[in-house]
């Protein structure tokens, strides 16, 4: 394989997005969980939630900054490693990314100095409203992002002029066919991954004994959302499924690794895809389920790889994610129903007490939101190609003339930043876990004091 | 003028002032990040407490401007960002270690917050310099020869120096006491070299570019723009003059110093503004050639002149909420 500007940009991008990614997945649904802890505080007066919300806070702004940050590498990354793609789609895709910054990126990043510095400067209520506005903000933003990822996928309410797309119908385009499906599959996931997050590193304070009573509010609303929240993801997958079915056949049958078209199709549920010889090694096979899973019915047709030469995505890469998003899916069941059992029996209890082992399981699960995000998000993005905008305009299409080493540069660049970050996030999590006192949402707090002019 | 020959202009002046905006509001805190290795370890948290809740809403003004090169005239976007693809990337990566210095150096365990103040001045200065470079390009319209190499060079130079005499007036007006006199000793160093450069820049531009000779020093053009330079010298002379003097900035007129050089960065803005204009890239493509269609430039219009008042409504709001002086961080 030569490593010209378009493999060097599509890594590029694909470590870029990687990394971005986990942030915001996180923070997503972090957010509500401030909201959630905030209200609960103002409701019953009870430190142990305004705790939990300080605890958490300091999580989400480090959180946070790692997304902006990475999100402001992807915004130029359109313009110096894929031009191609503005310059065709630019009537679409511009105005649905104006729409986030002007909507979301202002809002998340103007409250959320209010809401880590502003205690004692603002009333409670405007706090408040701070806190809700980030929340807002990057939920919006995840809606814009991924309508235009969407309409990437499933493109709707436009008509090619000259070779550029050109809007005819905004509603269609915003709320393309596969928008619903991934817009909810992705708030769902955010969900999960903060959920096992905030449960595992509260487990991890338990085993370490570093708890304070924050942190027993914030499992406890952890576990409950999880365990509330894994069932509808697997029926939304489900729905998402047959959406995909519908209009990317190919991603389907190279993520089931079905290479012939068949009447009754059976599931796959480990195998080695080979895409030269175009069939599946050692596959262990559960006859007619492929067809009953993806089509709700036992005989239907599914279409094989093969009808797809020269057009269908790489197999292997989707092949494998699927199974690791839909196998931490199931873990991640599982754990959540089991633990949420458990705190359901002693739901009077002041303190949550669980067997060694149990949180062990528990800080051990911290980040498989964050396997079962990426994989995901690799079957549905490696499920696209060789396509930019499904079956319209190629990948190839769109890469950057910069020349090859410059790419390669600044490719090494980047990973060796995010290789440092990542580390030191994780590293740093386990730290504030450790410490979490350190900060005490007692001490006086407001970054600037005094409020003298000039 | 008609609607579609006038959209276009809307989303320049859009992009235009977001870039202003930004070079103003991130100005400031990148040149307390630049500053940060002058003081001690506790001086080191209130210049980053006096940036604390600021600098995440001022990095966003970035993200408007390019993105609304990018939404209005993508073309010109494209070209633009491959022409300085190395600056861009080494931009992008000072941000990153900026932005996510602020939250590690109080949150990571202690032994490593000297690593990351360094982190913290490092990304600051790669940010700054880089961005002057891609101004350097940008107004030579991306000359890849020595003189063109030069020129970047000499604006990637100034800008930081730019962007320290911000960030010490704003210190001036956010500390007090002996903080205060050396942000105060530090805005009385940089402005020489700032002021220098600044006219050495005027008078390479024209030089460099017949066109920009052609708009300024034509009659009658060249009566109505003198009030620009004049203007500019002005306002130096009046920081100069509060600098030098302990009892003006004791008498409360600190703001003074960075007043005027939000001026000196206006003028010179629109300075700029002028000499491009109507080109998008110098020489290359007009701001009509490069926008996107009529219909979708409506689509951002009303949500732009919905949206943007209201941001800058909250904006006001936030600075008037951390109004006063930068205690001691405190928090994070």
């Amino acid at each position: 394989m030569e490593l010209d500007a378009l493999i060097l940009s599509r890594m590029q991008f694909g470590a870029n997005i990687s990394f971005h990614i986990l942030f915001p997945t996180i923070t997503i649904a972090m957010g509500w969980f401030l909201l959630f802890f905030r209200l609960r505080f103002l409701q019953t007066r009870n430190a142990a939630w305004e705790a939990a919300y300080y605890f958490w806070t300091k999580v989400f702004a480090l959180t946070f900054a790692l997304g902006v940050v990475s999100g402001i590498v992807m915004s130029f990354q359109f313009g110096t490693n894929w031009p191609g793609f503005m310059e065709r789609t630019g009537n679409i895709a511009g105005p649905l990314l104006g729409y986030e910054v002007l909507t979301a990126f202002f809002l998340e990043a103007s409250f959320l100095g209010i809401m880590l510095f502003g205690r004692g400067r603002v009333s409670e209520r405007v706090h408040l409203a701070a806190t809700f506005l980030v929340a807002l903000g990057t939920t919006l933003s995840a809606f814009w992002i991924l309508s235009l990822n969407s309409w990437m996928h499933t493109p709707a309410g436009f008509e090619i002029v000259n070779g550029q797309f050109i809007p005819t119908d905004w509603l269609a385009v915003v709320f393309n066919p596969s928008f619903p499906y991934r817009f909810t599959h992705t708030l769902l996931a955010s969900a999960l991954t903060a959920s096992f997050l905030i449960a595992g590193l509260s487990a991890w304070q338990l085993l370490k004994g570093s708890a304070t009573q924050g942190t027993y509010k914030a499992m406890r609303a952890a576990i409950f959302t999880a365990a509330t929240v894994i069932p509808l993801q697997f029926i939304v997958g489900d729905l998402h499924g047959l959406n995909t079915l519908q209009y990317q056949p190919a991603k389907i049958a190279a993520m089931e690794g079905i290479w012939e078209t068949e009447r009754g199709a059976p599931l796959t549920l480990f195998g080695i895809p080979d895409e030269a010889a175009g069939t599946t090694h050692y596959a262990v096979k559960i006859p007619k389920l492929g067809s009953l899973i993806l089509t709700h019915e036992l005989d239907s047709e599914i279409r094989g790889l093969n009808e797809f030469k020269g057009a269908h995505p790489p197999v292997a890469p989707v092949f494998y994610a699927f199974r690791l998003m839909v196998g931490v899916g199931s873990l991640m069941l599982l754990v959540a129903g089991y633990s949420a059992w458990r705190l359901w029996s002693q739901r009077r209890a002041p303190k949550i007490s669980l067997p060694r082992t149990h949180l062990w399981v528990l800080a051990g699960m911290t980040f498989s939101g964050w396997v079962a995000t990426l994989s995901g998000w690799y079957v549905t993005e490696i499920g696209r190609q060789p396509f930019l905008v499904y079956g319209l305009m190629r990948t190839s299409e769109a890469a950057t003339t910069v020349p090859p080493p410059y790419v390669a540069f600044t490719l090494t660049a980047y990973l060796l930043v995010y290789g440092l970050l990542l580390i030191t996030y994780v590293g740093v999590l386990k730290y504030m876990a450790e410490h979490p006192t350190e900060h005490a949402p007692d001490a006086p707090r407001g970054a600037l004091l005094g409020k003298a002019g000039v | 003028m008609t609607w579609a020959e006038f959209l276009p202009l809307f989303f320049l002046a859009v992009m235009g002032l977001s870039l202003l905006a930004y070079v103003v509001l991130d100005g400031y805190d990148l040149g307390v990040g630049l500053l940060l290795p002058l003081v001690n370890d506790v001086d080191k948290d209130t210049l980053i407490a006096s940036i604390g809740p600021f600098w995440d809403a001022n990095e966003t003004w970035l993200v408007l401007g390019v993105g609304v090169l990018l939404i209005a005239f993508p073309m010109a976007h494209g070209m633009v960002l491959q022409a300085l693809y190395l600056p861009v990337a080494m931009m992008l990566i000072g941000l990153i270690l900026r932005g996510v210095a602020f939250d590690f150096r109080v949150k990571a365990p202690t032994r490593y917050k000297p690593f990351w103040n360094r982190a913290f001045f490092a990304g600051s200065l790669m940010a700054s310099t880089s961005q002057g470079w891609m101004l350097g390009s940008y107004i030579t319209g991306f000359d890849p020869g020595a003189l063109g190499w030069a020129f970047s060079l000499g604006v990637a130079l100034t800008l930081p120096a730019a962007y320290v005499l911000l960030g010490a007036g704003w210190l001036i007006m956010k500390t007090e006491g002996a903080l205060q006199a050396r942000a105060v000793a530090w805005a009385r160093r940089a402005l020489w070299p700032m002021g220098t450069a600044l006219v050495v820049i005027s008078i390479a531009t024209p030089l460099a570019k017949p066109a920009v000779m052609a708009k300024w020093f034509a009659l009658p053009q060249v009566f109505a723009l003198l009030p620009v330079p004049m203007m500019c010298a002005l306002a130096f002379f009046a920081m100069r003059w509060v600098v030098t003097r302990p009892e003006v900035i004791r008498a409360g007129y600190g703001w003074v110093v960075f007043a005027n050089t939000v001026l000196i960065f206006v003028l010179a803005f629109f300075g700029l503004a002028y000499s491009i204009f109507p080109d998008i890239v110098m020489g290359r493509m007009t701001v009509w050639e490069a926008a996107i269609s009529t219909a979708s430039l409506n689509v951002i219009f009303f949500g732009v002149a919905i949206t943007l008042p209201v941001i800058i409504g909250y904006t006001v709001f936030m600075y008037r909420v951390f109004w006063g002086k930068a205690g001691s961080l405190s928090y994070k």
